[in-house]
């Protein structure tokens, strides 16, 4: 069917932030909004150094798994005042932190996906983008029955998509090497 | 319609498309040695996360995000050129209303970024910096100029051929693209490993923009084309079901 090859990837390489930090990147609400959680992490290399030049993008569901967009099927809707997009560059520590609502549970074709952030991670060093997910460490029981989180046999590498509780939100470190490195997948 | 369609809920996924995509491990970009996973990707199958992506409209732009050269009190120095072209998916379906932003060194291939510091002028009358959203067709269109080549220090003498930054949405979460553009018959390709780690060689001419003699704007501006191809949806056994069904009738 497809026709059209598509066009190559290519790295954000190190210059970046003239071109795609926005002001309001890391505000998928705005703050004070009830119910806003902080989603923070750092994204980390093969040595354990901190990436102090990446660029961290999430997508999710608002807090009914709900998206305002035309392709779900069961109509756009989404929540006033939520992007369910956020965008960060990571700091001098690489941190990020992006204001969110937490997503409800997301239809699948086999039932319910537990709640879940898409998250992207672009860097210097990184021809593609790399793609993970956030899930809510509360949520044992729809995280249990998660397709996703079931397609990853490990315990060790499924728990790295698993957020910690801490104060104004969650937060996950991204491994993008290493002993502790993140399960990323092939979208 | 089987009962499990019922009860979930299928959409179209994406086709993929890795043959043509660098691989994040290339040695010869000597950044990737530390930034690659090692363990293999897993698969994620396409749900509703997505198969969609932010709506983002003209509220992201700024009244002269489309032209480069008119972001300062006097023009930049250096050669304008138009840039122009179609956003496609692989269906050959255009992309319309979608975001697409760009970055890009000065004519003398400066970026005005702190981390940039080799001996090459500023230019206070360039940022670099563009946004326009794709018209109904797909068409988006930037007026620039013409960056310069630049040295890093990837390996001796290592000089990045002139490119253009590019970063677009689509609609879809599958979509997204991060990627650049080239200019034809630059000679820096042969010791570039960024062109390099594109495997296919068809695939690298993707990324070239070509001269465009009808786009020139007279005793003003010369122009290029580079259409950009995103992914294009694939059918769902489901789909494919429902038409069965309904060819049936
Ligand atoms: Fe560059």
């Amino acid at each position: 069917m497809s026709t059209h090859p598509t066009t190559p990837s290519q790295t954000v390489g190190p210059y970046l932030h003239i071109g795609l930090p926005w002001p309001d990147g890391p505000f998928a609400v705005a703050e004070g909004t009830p119910g806003a959680v902080w989603l923070r992490g750092a994204v980390y290399d093969g040595a354990g150094a901190p990436v102090t030049d990446a660029l961290v993008e999430t997508w999710q569901a608002d807090p009914q798994g709900r998206f305002d967009h035309p392709d779900d099927p069961r109509g756009a809707k989404g929540t006033p005042g939520f992007r369910g997009f956020g965008r960060c560059p990571t700091d001098a520590t690489g941190s990020y932190a992006i204001l969110t609502l937490k997503p409800g549970p997301v239809p699948g074709p086999t039932g319910e996906q537990a709640p879940h952030v898409d998250v992207s991670v672009f860097a210097r060093g990184m021809l593609h983008r790399v793609v993970t997910r956030l899930y809510f460490p509360e949520e044992e029981i729809a995280n249990a029955q998660d397709p996703v989180l079931n397609s990853i046999e490990d315990p060790r590498a499924r728990a790295t998509l698993i957020a910690h509780r801490e104060e104004g939100g969650y937060r996950l470190d991204i491994h993008l090497q290493g002993e502790d490195e993140t399960v990323f997948f092939d979208v | 319609m089987s009962d499990t369609s019922h009860e979930g809920l299928h959409v179209p996924g994406y086709v993929r498309d890795h043959d043509t995509h660098p691989s994040l491990d290339f040695p010869f970009y000597k950044s990737t040695c530390l930034r690659h996973p090692k363990r293999p990707l897993t698969l994620l199958p396409h749900m509703l996360t997505e198969i969609t992506a932010p709506v983002l409209g003209e509220d992201r732009l700024g009244a002269l995000d489309h032209d480069l050269t008119r972001q300062h009190e006097e023009e930049p120095q250096g050669q304008r050129i138009i840039v122009h072209g179609q956003v496609r998916d692989s269906d050959g379906a255009p992309v319309p209303h979608t975001l697409v932003e760009i970055w890009q060194a000065n004519a003398g291939g400066r970026y005005r970024h702190t981390g940039d510091n080799w001996p090459a002028p500023l230019d206070p009358n360039f940022t670099g910096v563009g946004r326009v959203i794709t018209d109904e067709r797909g068409h988006y269109r930037f007026v620039t100029i013409r960056p310069g080549a630049y040295p890093w220090k990837n390996h001796q003498n290592a000089w990045r051929p002139a490119h253009i930054h590019f970063s677009l949405f689509g609609r879809a979460f599958t979509q997204r693209l991060v990627t650049q553009m080239y200019f034809p018959d630059d000679p820096l390709f042969f010791q570039d490993p960024m062109w390099q780690s594109v495997p296919d060689e068809k695939a690298r001419e993707r990324m070239l923009a070509r001269f465009d003699y009808d786009a020139t704007e007279p005793e003003w501006a010369l122009a290029y084309r580079w259409d950009i191809v995103l992914r294009g949806r694939e059918q769902t056994p489901f789909e494919s079901e429902e038409e069965v069904l309904e060819d049936d009738e």
